[in-house]
């Protein structure tokens, strides 16, 4: 959970002196190229956004866009499988993708003269994939390994699952990106299949370049490859609204562990409208709680009282999905998950009640100035944010604004949205519950293997 | 988010070797008036500073009774210093967008900083990270707590299966070497720590004279020779550094299983490597990428995972040292499938020792490694990496320049004699965590 922090502030903090090296392009075929021109080095990062995560799954197929970006590197025609990975490395290039909750990226890091490659290939797989059922069924043991380190081996990680599953009952947030178990041991070739021509289409992605680039050259480059590809008609997405919580949840988990974990999850606003401002306060409530390590939390509950070992918090306001805002703990020995979640919730209270002062509102400020210049270094990261904006139903065009409204937040509307939202009846909490090791068992029955 | 492979294996491992510059990238290097090496590159392009200052006190400088204590002092630098408390440094760092950093192993611990280049952010970040290598303090209360979460982390460590392989493997690779003696922090080697251990480690090895600086970013080589005699003039007047004896080679394999209920074994075989500057470095490094060590298109990958679908994530490395660092394979599979794994690996590892790589299997990398050469210093902060790992081990200049032709020297015929001299598949270590007792 504490790496939302981070993707956080990547989302709000493009440098504004930057928005004026952006240019971005429409195909008619509806894919938008978007180009940033840094000529700091001579490489370029080229990434393509589908608007396709595991929020759009359904039940009984949950997963299936994390195995299709695996199945991505299994061949086309064109490009047989095992060869995408060998071309782009022939090049010098890196390469990688990636699945989370509302989008799923592809990319490559290369060498600037090489990103014509980079297109001829993504271009090809957007609607060329051509899987065998052999390759899938080795693929999904790949990822059915993926989930047992992951999260089934890790007991923080089956906490943060199970608190997802809590909070949401009608909104797919409430499932888990690498999918159930039970899901990856069913799925067929065809699920996978069925996803790709759904979702894989020109008018369904954002194809994003950063680096050493002409833009006009770029854009010819993505007309020649990109420029001939079919639009689909994208099937309608529903809201999937989380209906109104009424009242506290909780949740145990147990599982083998030395030290107790407790994660909490409070329902929140996420960003709807560039001239919101409530999702603004909330984000300096969170750097206010944690943002550096004198911040409050860290401060009170392991430094002072020295009850947890570690604490957290965090707010994601740009998702496609509804937001939280979350809190979390692992006490130290001696110490209980319950005593930390009382702290954790006094410092709640304590905000609500006393607000913040000035100095720790200048502090988070002067940190979102200095992480908006800082993120100049990485040509990956500029492009992770306009990807992230434009999948999010956010422009480019939006990112001189967004630290200028965070600049504008007042402490007494961060007062404001902490009584407005880290209410009792918004909350939900799961409980690592520690248990021994017991060195010969399993500690979950595996599954036969004629179920698959 | 979810990657198709793991990514932060490819970051490792990227980091694991110095890549070269092109002359392009001109650093400059001298020695400060105190005795410090300081190496800079001047880059104007983005109002940011980074600067890293190392020091040869990392863990194989721990004594067995007390291990830990290079790590408790280097983690202790920052929390109390000059008279400063731990809250204060951290507000001060935070109200003008500071960023405090380090890095800590068995050879080095290092203190690093990014700020804003701007006159006042700049002056005032140099000030805090000045005190905190030059004044800790060393609060008594502040140890104390960190011991207590130090102790915690170990207990749930010894609940976690990669980290009680990590640690397995690390005995018993080195044994009785120093690069051992990471592992052998314990509950109990932690609880002998006092505050005049900390301030007698870090008077005999924060030594002004083994400090090396690095510094990148927005400043002038006038202003960046100021900075270097800010942050060292000060430290303490030492003997240089201790020297590490050679990592002994085993005399026989030793495979150790240990229980544990996790549904994945996690499975680690390694044998002693080399060191930084290695006279094999370039034929062991072209030829691991090709083993395990060049992600999708390795050989490992290929078998284990490409084709048989048994683990997520498959890799091997060097991990160049001040000494030999560890080769080393990794994986995690289902515990009913362990020794099918296990075998394939072997294999491939064998199969690989006694064959070298195929003409094409050579040329590939050289494409890429070469190829690839300007994604390794795109950024401000992997040139700083750069410039620590150099200056720290001594790493001629000219090393960068020459880094592609290096690579484009080698043969498959180096890569085959270098393996076949260097790994021994019969003497290695293996460690197994889960898939039941046996």
């Amino acid at each position: 959970m504490f790496k939302r922090w981070w993707l956080f502030l990547l989302a709000f903090l493009p440098a504004a002196a930057f928005a004026g090296n952006i240019q971005e392009m429409k195909l008619p075929n509806g894919l938008k190229v978007v180009v940033q021109e840094d000529h700091r080095s001579p490489v370029v990062v080229s990434q393509v956004w589908y608007r396709a995560g595991s929020v759009d799954e359904f039940n009984g197929t949950t997963g299936v866009a994390h195995v299709l970006e695996h199945m991505m590197f299994k061949g086309t025609k064109a490009v047989p499988a095992g060869q995408f990975s060998r071309i782009v490395a022939a090049a010098g290039g890196r390469e990688n993708a990636f699945t989370s909750r509302d989008y799923t990226v592809y990319f490559q890091q290369l060498e600037k003269s090489h990103l014509e490659l980079s297109f001829k290939l993504e271009a090809d797989r957007m609607v060329n994939l051509d899987m065998s059922d052999a390759e899938f069924a080795k693929e999904v043991q790949v990822v059915m390994e993926e989930r047992r380190w992951r999260t089934d081996d890790r007991a923080q990680s089956q906490v943060d699952e199970r608190l997802a599953a809590l909070v949401f009952n009608a909104n797919p947030y409430g499932r888990p990106v690498i999918g159930w178990m039970n899901d990856l041991i069913s799925m067929k070739a065809n699920d996978a299949r069925d996803w790709y021509k759904r979702w894989y289409a020109p008018n369904n992605a954002t194809l994003v370049v950063v680096g050493d680039v002409n833009p006009q050259e770029v854009f010819a480059l993505a007309k020649k490859y990109f420029g001939a590809l079919k639009p689909r008609e994208l099937p309608e997405r529903k809201p999937q609204d989380e209906p109104a919580q009424k009242g506290e949840r909780r949740a145990t988990v147990k599982a083998p562990a030395k030290l107790a974990y407790v994660a909490l999850a409070y329902r929140a606003p996420k960003l709807v409208k560039m001239d919101d401002w409530e999702p603004y306060a909330l984000e300096i409530l969170a750097g206010v709680m944690d943002g550096n390590p004198a911040s409050r939390l860290n401060r009170e509950l392991v430094r002072q009282q020295r009850v947890a070992v570690n604490v957290g918090a965090g707010y994601d306001a740009i998702n496609r999905g509804p937001a939280l805002f979350e809190f979390g703990g692992t006490p130290g020995e001696g110490h209980s998950a319950e005593e930390v979640e009382n702290a954790l919730r006094a410092q709640i209270e304590k905000v609500k009640k006393e607000g913040i002062t000035e100095d720790e509102l200048q502090r988070v400020k002067a940190q979102v100035i200095a992480a908006d210049v800082y993120q100049r270094d990485s040509m990956f990261y500029q492009a992770m944010q306009i990807g992230m904006l434009e999948s999010t139903g956010f422009s480019w065009r939006d990112i001189d604004e967004m630290p200028k409204r965070l600049q504008a937040v007042t402490a007494e509307q961060v007062k404001e949205v902490a009584n407005k939202y880290l209410v009792d009846d918004q909350l939900s909490v799961a409980t690592l519950d520690p248990q021994p090791i017991d060195e010969n068992q399993p500690e979950a029955p595996e599954v036969p293997h004629d179920l698959r | 988010m979810i990657f198709a492979k793991l990514i932060a294996r490819i970051f490792l491992l990227c980091a694991f070797f110095t890549a070269s510059a092109h002359a392009a990238l001109p650093i400059q290097t001298w020695q400060s008036a105190t005795g410090a090496k300081v190496y800079f590159v001047e880059n104007h392009d983005l109002p940011i500073l980074d600067v890293e200052v190392n020091f040869a006190a990392g863990s194989s400088f721990d004594h067995a009774e007390k291990a830990g204590l290079a790590a408790m002092t280097h983690g202790l630098l920052g929390l109390g210093a000059g008279g400063l408390g731990e809250d204060q440094i951290a507000n001060r760092f935070a109200d003008i967008g500071a960023q405090m950093g380090g890095d800590f192993d068995m050879d080095r611990a290092a203190v690093s900083l990014r700020t804003l280049s701007s006159a006042r952010e700049r002056a005032a970040a140099l000030e805090l990270m000045a005190a905190i290598i030059q004044k800790p303090d060393f609060p008594a209360s502040v140890l104390e707590r960190e011991k207590a979460r130090a102790i915690a982390g170990l207990r749930e460590a010894a609940t976690q299966p990669e980290s009680i392989g990590a640690k397995a493997f690390t005995k018993a690779l080195f044994g009785s070497h120093p690069y051992a003696l990471g592992a052998d922090m314990e509950p109990e080697t932690l609880e002998k720590i006092t505050r005049d251990d900390m301030v007698a480690f870090y008077r005999s090895h924060y030594t002004r004279n083994t400090a090396v600086v690095a510094i990148i970013g927005d400043v002038t080589r006038e202003q960046a020779e100021a900075i270097a005699a800010q942050l060292t003039a000060e430290l303490p007047q030492g003997a240089s550094a201790e020297i590490i004896p050679p990592v002994p080679l085993p005399d026989a394999a030793v495979e150790k299983r240990i229980p544990h209920p996790a549904e994945q074994s996690h499975i680690l075989i390694g044998y002693p490597g080399m060191k930084r500057g290695d006279a094999d470095y370039f034929p062991l490094y072209v030829g691991n990428y090709i083993l395990g060590g060049g992600g999708f298109v390795a050989m490992l990958t290929e078998e284990v995972r490409e084709k048989r679908g048994l683990a997520y994530s498959v890799y091997s490395y060097f991990m160049p040292m001040r000494e030999a660092g560890a080769f080393q394979i990794g994986l995690q599979t289902k515990r009913d499938q362990t020794d099918a794994a296990l075998g394939v690996v072997r294999e491939t590892l064998n199969k690989f020792i006694q064959s070298g790589p195929t003409d094409a299997q050579l040329k590939a990398a050289k494409d890429n490694i070469i190829g690839g050469f300007p994604l390794r210093m795109d950024s401000n902060g992997k040139i700083l990496d750069y410039l620590s790992v150099i200056g720290f081990y001594g790493l001629p200049l000219t090393y960068l320049d020459d880094f592609n032709s290096k690579v484009g020297a080698v043969t498959a015929q180096q890569v085959k004699d270098a393996f076949a001299r260097r790994v021994q598949p019969d003497k290695m270590v293996t460690v197994i965590v889960g898939g039941g007792a046996k």
